[in-house]
């Protein structure tokens, strides 16, 4: 049941330094709940864009200022991350690579796929 | 009577205590989902990024395509039952109590299916629409 204990906990997260691959776990839980919001909201884009050209005016009127673009930036980069450590994850899921030194090369590679993926997403899109 | 292998007492059985029974299967449908999607968020991310502008037109004409329709249908469907399966792994690991974190799963699930219907809507409508 819920936590009624009101002694003081030893602090952890406060004090102790993540490993590289423990931050990128919490990242890939972090980045699923964005998606999550991120396809309900693509959901309500392609809604707008269904309904009409006046429905479509004011989605294309918010996704092109300064909030929609940052939204927009944030979902891609949420995106290729979470697929590209997905993609490691299904590695894990064969059994390879959890040798601590492969995981951690992977997930370099994966940091770097990121980046290239949603900055080539932006140069095609711009 | 208990099989063999059911080490639980009565009373835990009873409760539904222990182990859930599709466990199995719930971690196979993440893992099949997942892979389904690696191809169909790229082929979003870039068809998307690649259209020359996003006007209900463009879009409409886009989707026009048969194999365009079915693979944004399919993105969405998949990749929201995908999302409310992990949405109900973070609720089982931080919402407590029981009744708490039900209501976290089902509300999260009803938004899902119906975002599915609305987005499979959208898609038909464009796709098939004037």
């Amino acid at each position: 049941m819920s936590w009624n204990d009101k002694r003081p906990m030893s602090p952890h997260l406060q004090v102790y330094k993540l490993p590289l691959t423990a931050k990128l776990s919490i990242l890939h839980r972090a980045t699923g709940v964005v998606l999550f919001i991120g396809v309900i909201l693509l959901v309500l884009v392609l809604l707008a864009a269904a309904n009409g050209p006046q429905s479509w005016a004011s989605m294309h009127a918010f996704l092109s200022s300064w909030l929609g673009k940052l939204v927009l930036f944030g979902f891609t980069l949420s995106l290729y991350y979470h697929l590209c450590n997905g993609i490691r994850h299904l590695f894990w899921d064969m059994g390879k690579g959890f040798d601590l030194n492969d995981a951690e090369k992977a997930g370099k590679f994966v940091i770097l796929a990121t980046f290239l993926l949603t900055i080539v997403t932006w140069l095609v899109a711009l | 009577m208990k099989p063999v292998n059911d080490f639980r007492s009565p009373l835990a059985r009873a409760k539904g205590l222990g182990t859930s029974p599709d466990a199995t299967r719930f971690s196979w449908l993440q893992k099949i989902t997942a892979i389904a999607l690696v191809p169909l968020v790229l082929w979003f991310g870039l068809g998307v990024a690649s259209l020359p502008e996003i006007t209900h037109d463009v879009l409409a004409s886009w989707l026009k395509s048969p194999f365009n329709a079915v693979m944004a249908l399919l993105l969405i469907v998949i990749s929201l039952k995908h999302g409310m399966m992990g949405m109900q792994v973070i609720f089982e690991d931080y919402v407590h109590p029981y009744r708490r974190r039900l209501a976290a799963i089902l509300i999260s699930k009803f938004l899902g299916y119906f975002m599915m219907a609305l987005g499979v809507y959208s898609i038909l409508r464009l796709s098939l629409g004037s």
